[in-house]
């Protein structure tokens, strides 16, 4: 936070050009709707570190959000990545479906056996619905345990009825647990509940914090440089680069949260000297609770290019002693001109090129430095389900003036893409084609759009080529028939 | 606080790696399949989904028809999603966004506001109504709440806002999309109905189908035919869009005139009965002309029968230009029967889908070995089983009609097969089993254009063939000894 901002502009982009298409596009709301959407549109001001939206509020019907649930939040993001887990989607068949395979959290192991990224589901039918479904529950995880024997624990991960027709899995949970002396975690994290996927994170949060913090404990004695990677989901194997590189700083990674994640490493964090959190969003809320609760100190790092690496590394080395600090120079002093040689070869093709993101945790504003990186800068950035301590962390990130959107619905995205004219726009598969269809070149930023890893020294190569691939392709010169 | 489960504390473990070698081989063993077949709670891996995905799907089908899901906002997504990444395609479709004060409240609230919004914001000719959970479950009165909208004039006077049930503890995709269809046809055709009136087009449901090609191909057929053939619910230009720079949230589907007008038709043919089996019903009941339910044309036979049917409804000679094609389809089968053979499939799909690959399957002297009926009933399981044993081929076939992909691992661990039809969630078992996937079902995640490959028709069982056959033969020039790698197969 204590970083020196200087003011970015981009050419054209003023505060008054900005508002003034903010203004056409709340233009096409019904008065209602265009009352509470313009509180969530408004141009950057960049030195002020301070939100200039509104955020976490309730979805105005209708208007096409590309948000999701409690239960995406719970299952996809927290829950989901533990691979030693057997993640249990308690309800009807749908929801447990759609998450099956689609978050790309990468996992070491083999399916079945110690690793069960695959689709656990009770299929709640109608008589579900009438009697409950609590005994289902308790048998299902017994037969779980028997098909599954090591597995270490199992989530349960409430879909709207569950909620809705008065069922205690809690009750379950802890009945089942002591059965079969396993960890089951009941995680209340129903669809209809918060406003996006935010207060699914949450709920998963509290529920370590409830259930399986402080349940394990590390056999080896505690060392000084001993951390936790918090808010690391793996995705496309980011945290086979970003750990790698933080036990190359001289750190031993403890526990990752929850990328390629052990339910028992994650039970044992209390013991850590210090969390580094990536994705803050939706891991925030751990981060303080050990902070309070064992004193455990949390640094938010930034792992997307090179610039905010080297940053980032001093950063946290600062908290170190001198041992770690000549090897974070050593790293940075070895992988600097790698990460040059990069830049030199897809700069000449991508510098001034403009890009327009909208994603979720942490990318709307952590990977506006990689394309700073690579010549480009950003026109407009937003996210599904942020808070206002997102949006302060934005601020300084996107140049002035630019346009910052919260919770956007697609027709908001397609007229900022029209006026803002972006070279590239990074969001979700939702928007991937309509923007495509538009001539807009597209990668998709939750997932990598299927490559990856993006984080650490390993990503920035990756995150380059596709860059350059997805602006660049000589497809974009065909779009335009001839006749 | 940590530790609600009162569990006693314990040092952190690795299982050790020959644990883990005992399980990787438990997991293939016999004795683990009978544990796994005495499941009676545990899901795992099912490979259907819930209702109001089929309805989405058929929601998108209709001209200038804006798809929207009265719950929460997630189940929007999800279903959009899935949408996107089979077809690589848009699917612009809204949800009322209902939270916690909807459970208490009732939906009718963000229903209104959500139906002002969309057409204000995404102009639609029409909004295609189904549900999430949540409304189903609080038992919000649909009915009562869109009447109530167009009295409070949120909805243009001559919006049609057709609407269904879709519970997602009940059914699967195609019950939804079948429900929807349903609306949709009885909304569109309200008041349509002319005494003597006929349009003189043959109506074709296709039922939950998320191939274009297959749509493309049905058009195709009817226009060899020389006779103008109606699609109720054509997904083809939907989701089959140009990129030409500009977006369009609408950019296909059956005109509503036309689908209003189907009413007046001269013949009804559904090929999806399982998946449109409400709808055909009520077809039958309302429609004029002549109505007919045929399997969906997979394979020569039955492509053969929707062609006779078509050419004794309209009283058009099956062409020239198919009954050549029917020649070079049984000319290519003919060819490569040798590299398919007596190899054995387990097979999973929805009922209509399913029970035309094991036709195909049965007409090239395939054997279809284990077949997994999605979401199967008492009644389907016997349908196929008639199927089945309509052929010597089928004979050795065994049906699972309450089973999912996890009971499917386990009999080709023990009882191995050649090959897997399926689709994109079979692809863990294929790999773990050694044998190769087809992805002829839906979803399909994972591979690129196989939804622009149609599989029906004459056309469709050439491009069946093809990819099993070379797959085979890709799989003999990886595989065998150096000895038997010949340039010729």
């Amino acid at each position: 936070m204590a970083e020196k901002v200087e003011l970015k502009t981009v050419e054209g982009v003023t505060k008054e050009s900005t508002q003034s298409i903010i203004d056409d596009v709340l233009a096409l709301y019904p008065e209602k709707g265009k009352k509470k959407r313009a509180p969530h549109l408004a141009p950057n001001d960049q030195l002020s570190g301070k939100a200039c939206v509104n955020s976490n509020k309730k979805t105005v019907p209708g208007v096409m959000s590309a948000r999701g649930c409690a239960y995406a939040g719970a299952k996809g993001v927290v829950w989901g990545p533990i691979r030693d887990m057997v993640h249990i989607s308690h309800g009807p068949v749908g929801c447990g479906w759609y998450s099956w395979g689609t978050r790309r959290n990468l996992v070491t192991g083999q399916l079945g056996v110690d690793q069960f990224a695959m689709q656990f589901t009770s299929d709640f039918q109608e008589r579900d619905v009438v009697y409950g479904g609590d005994k289902k529950l308790e048998k299902l995880i017994h037969e779980a345990k028997e098909l599954f024997p090591l597995a270490k624990g199992f989530s349960v991960l409430s879909e709207c009825p569950v909620g809705l027709i008065g069922d205690d899995i809690n009750a379950v949970a802890k009945r089942v647990a002591q059965d079969l002396d396993t960890p089951v975690i009941p995680c209340n994290c129903e669809g209809f509940r918060g406003v996006s996927q935010s207060l699914g994170h949450h709920i998963s949060n509290d529920t370590i914090r409830d259930y399986i913090i402080e349940t394990r404990e590390f056999e080896e004695p505690i060392g000084p440089y001993d951390i936790a990677l918090i808010g690391e989901y793996n995705i496309g194997g980011d945290a086979w680069s970003t750990k790698p590189l933080l036990e190359e700083c001289g750190f031993n990674v403890k526990a990752v949260w929850t990328g390629d994640g052990e339910l028992e490493k994650i039970a044992a964090t209390h013991q850590v000297k210090l969390n580094v959190i990536h994705c803050y969003r939706s891991m925030n809320y751990m981060c303080k609770v050990m902070e309070e609760k064992y004193g455990i100190p949390w640094i938010e790092l930034n792992f997307f290019g090179p610039s905010k690496i080297k940053t980032s590394l001093r950063k946290l080395a600062e908290l170190f002693d001198d041992t770690i600090k000549e090897k974070v120079e050593a790293v940075i002093a070895k992988y600097d001109p790698q990460m040059q040689a990069i830049i030199e070869e897809y700069k000449p093709r991508l510098d001034g090129k403009k890009v327009m993101l909208y994603v979720g945790g942490l990318r709307p504003r952590h990977t506006i430095g990689a394309y700073e990186d690579l010549g480009m800068s950003c026109v407009g950035s937003g996210y599904e389900f942020a808070h206002s301590d997102d949006y302060d962390r934005t601020a300084p990130e996107m140049p002035e003036a630019t346009v910052v959107f919260d919770d956007a619905s697609e027709i908001e995205l397609e007229k900022f893409a029209e006026e803002m004219k972006p070279d590239l726009v990074g969001s979700g598969i939702k928007e991937k084609y309509m923007f495509q269809k538009m001539g807009v070149p597209f990668r998709q930023m939750h997932s990598w759009d299927y490559s990856g890893p993006y984080h650490g020294y390993k990503g920035f190569p990756i995150f380059a080529r596709d860059i350059d691939m997805a602006i660049n392709s000589p497809t974009w010169n065909l779009v335009k028939s001839p006749f | 606080m940590a530790n609600n489960l009162g569990l006693a504390v314990k040092p952190v473990t690795e299982t050790p790696e020959s644990e883990k070698k005992r399980v990787a081989e438990w997991i293939n063993t016999e004795e683990y399949k009978e544990l796994n077949f005495k499941r009676e709670a545990l899901v795992v891996m099912p490979p259907h989904t819930c209702q109001p995905l089929g309805a989405e799907l058929v929601a998108h089908a209709f001209e200038g028809s804006l798809p929207f899901v009265h719950g929460s906002q997630g189940c929007a997504s999800y279903y959009r999603s899935t949408l996107n990444r089979h077809f690589r395609e848009p699917a612009p479709a809204v949800s009322d966004s209902m939270t916690e004060d909807g459970a208490v409240f009732g939906g009718q609230n963000n229903l209104h506001e959500g139906l002002e919004n969309c057409i204000a914001l995404y102009k639609p000719k029409m909004v295609s109504v189904f549900t999430s959970c949540m409304p189903e479950i609080i038992g919000d009165d649909l009915t009562s709440f869109i009447k109530n909208a167009r009295n409070a004039g949120l909805v243009p006077e001559e919006m049609p806002v057709p609407y269904a049930n879709t519970p997602s503890f009940n059914g699967s995709h195609i019950h939804g999309y079948d429900a929807m269809l349903l609306s949709i046809l009885q909304t569109l055709t309200d008041g349509k109905k002319v005494e003597g009136r006929c349009t003189g087009k043959l109506n074709l449901i296709p039922g939950f189908d998320a191939n274009t090609g297959n749509f493309r191909e049905y058009k195709r057929i009817f226009s060899e035919f020389g006779i103008e053939g109606l699609i109720l619910g054509d997904i083809s230009d939907v989701f089959d869009s140009p990129l030409d720079g500009e977006y369009r949230t609408y950019p296909g589907g059956t005109p509503l005139e036309d689908a209003a007008d189907s009413i007046n038709g001269k013949a009804t043919i559904t090929v999806g009965p399982r998946s449109s089996a409400k709808t055909f019903k009520w077809v039958e009941d309302n429609y004029a002309g002549t109505n007919e339910s045929m399997p969906m044309p997979l394979g020569i036979a039955n492509t053969d029968a929707f062609l006779m049917k078509i050419a004794e409804l309209t009283g058009h000679e099956v062409p020239e230009s198919l009954k050549a094609e029917r020649g070079r389809a049984v000319d290519a089968m003919t060819d490569a029967h040798q590299y398919i053979h007596g190899k054995k499939f387990a097979v999973y799909g929805d009922p209509d889908q399913l029970m035309g690959y094991i036709s195909f399957l049965l007409e090239m002297g395939a054997v279809p070995y284990h077949v997994l009926i999605n979401k199967g009933t008492k009644k389907v399981a016997k349908e196929v089983q008639a199927l089945l044993d309509s052929s010597p081929y089928g004979a050795k076939a065994t049906i699972y009609h309450k089973h999912d992909l996890w009971h499917l691992r386990s009999l080709l661990m023990t009882d191995p097969v050649d090959a897997i039809i399926g689709d994109t969630h079979g692809k863990g078992l294929a790999r773990d089993a050694g044998i190769p996937l087809f992805r002829f079902g839906f979803p399909i995640f994972d591979r690129v254009n196989l939804h622009r490959r149609p599989i029906i028709g004459y056309q469709g069982a050439i491009n069946m063939l093809t990819e099993i056959c070379n797959k085979f033969l890709d799989i003999t020039d990886e595989t065998c000894d150096e000895r038997h790698f010949e340039i010729m197969r």
